[in-house]
């Protein structure tokens, strides 16, 4: 038998032992496993300041109240996970209509999202749970047609 | 020396070319720089890899997503090669693939097929080789498969593959009626983003005798036949994925039986320019050999 056959059979073994592992245990609310509101706070914080910081969005931040941006996040990531919160912000298609995203800013601040629950230590498929209650805002938030072009200042 | 430089198109798309390297080399450099790079604005591996034939997908199937990275406002493109290494074969595929906005692949591909020590014990020659051009097209319909996670619709693309072989005399020895065909296919793909789990399903209507190696239609069937082909796979980190696949195939030739492939794969994607995917992957039996399973190895490079 070829030796690449028993390598092959290696991965594939490797393969099905790791898609077999990959059934998350779960404990309480999504708002619980990202550690409530001081956990939540902290992975806003992280998110805000990481776009602050980066040059693909932080000018699309010019003319936000930044703590008010980070208070309403918070609640917003309280209530979509499940915790004891209301949020009392507008709309999400009222509030960013005249910003004109398009898709690469979505999914930039969709990375600093990752990043910022990254450094706090959430787990990849806990952080998914969370991006998967988030994603279908792209529908409110991006414009319907991107007035800049990549690579221009948004 | 100046005059050649002027008139010198050809410098210039070497200038490109190296300017493009360049800049999948300095993926990493700082913003400033990133500014006249490629957008890149999907997220990684939302951008799916390239299968067997060139197409956008996984290693086997094509799939409803635009290959590379650019949004609905920008290209994407790449470069890619891959080699699956079987029991008796070995099948080198390199090719390239531009994604236009989000919503039109273009890709083309060259696979060779060398049967080696094979080729003799089968007539053909020690080393022979069959190659074969393939030409493909998809166009995005609808659905966002990524973004789209309160809902159950799949993002669906349609699209086709136009094949041709480079050894008519030997296809047609074998019984296939002809050295060229065109497949295809249409392609629904979802991202479970919850459950970290993306799935594909692709029905393909084919005349191809083993995707076109052994030519198109034959002397059992010349007809098109409908082909399922599945994806399954599940997202371990931002830059690792394991899943498998399945492809079911005509059985057009009667020399030699055809069989569904198979194949369980896991890549890694360092970045969004770069994936490397290795797999195990049973192609079954193959003019007449049998039980073909072995490795299949495949670098991306994205621009």
């Amino acid at each position: 038998m070829p030796a690449f056959s028993l390598a092959s059979r290696t991965v594939a073994v490797l393969v099905l032992a790791a898609t077999l592992l990959a059934a998350p245990a779960r404990a309480g609310t999504l708002y619980d496993e990202l550690g409530q509101r001081a956990g939540l706070t902290r992975i806003v914080d992280g998110m805000v300041h990481r776009a602050l910081l980066d040059p693909r969005i932080k000018d699309t931040f010019d003319d936000a109240n930044i703590e008010r941006l980070r208070g309403l996040l918070m609640l917003q990531f309280c209530v979509l996970t499940g915790g004891p919160c209301r949020y009392p912000g507008r709309g999400m298609k009222a509030a960013h209509a005249d910003l004109n995203l398009a898709p690469r800013h979505f999914n930039a601040m969709v990375e600093t999202l990752q990043d910022a629950m990254d450094a706090e230590g959430v787990p990849f498929w806990t952080q998914n749970r969370l991006l998967a209650l988030l994603a279908p805002m792209h529908r409110d938030i991006v414009a319907a047609r991107s007035a800049a072009k990549p690579g221009a200042a948004p | 020396m100046m005059q050649i430089m002027a008139q010198g198109s050809f410098r210039r798309i070497v200038r490109d070319a190296a300017r493009a390297a360049l800049a999948a080399c300095i993926w990493s450099a700082p913003a400033e720089a990133q500014d006249r790079l490629p957008e890149r604005g999907k997220l990684i591996a939302t951008a799916g890899l390239i299968q067997v034939e060139g197409a956008g997908g996984g290693g086997l199937a094509p799939w409803a997503l635009i290959t590379g990275y650019g949004t609905r406002d920008a290209v994407g493109a790449n470069v890619h090669g891959t080699v699956v290494r079987v029991t008796n074969f070995t099948l080198s595929t390199l090719g390239a693939a531009v994604g236009l906005y989000d919503r039109v692949e273009l890709s083309y591909a060259r696979q060779f097929f060398d049967t080696g020590a094979t080729g003799r014990a089968l007539g053909l020659g020690g080393g022979y080789q069959f190659s074969q051009d393939v030409f493909g097209a998809k166009l995005r319909l609808f659905g966002d498969g990524i973004l789209d996670q309160d809902s159950w619709m799949p993002q669906v693309a349609v699209g086709l593959q136009y094949k041709v072989n480079d050894r008519a005399a030997v296809l047609r020895a074998i019984g296939a009626k002809s050295d060229q065909g065109v497949d295809f296919y249409v392609a629904a793909t979802k991202l479970f983003l919850a459950q970290s789990l993306l799935l594909n399903a692709t029905v393909r209507m084919t005349r191809a005798n083993q995707a076109g190696i052994l030519g198109f239609g034959g002397d059992r069937s010349d007809a098109y036949h409908p082909e399922f082909e599945g994806s399954a796979a599940v997202l371990l980190s931002r830059s690792v994925a394991v899943g498998a696949e399945y492809r079911t195939k005509p059985d057009n030739l009667r020399f030699a039986r055809e069989s569904d492939w198979y194949d369980a794969f896991v890549t890694w994607l360092p970045t969004k320019a770069v994936s490397v995917t290795l797999a195990y992957v049973n192609l079954g039996s193959i003019a007449t050999r049998k039980n073909q399973e072995g490795v299949y190895a495949s670098l991306q490079l994205g621009f």
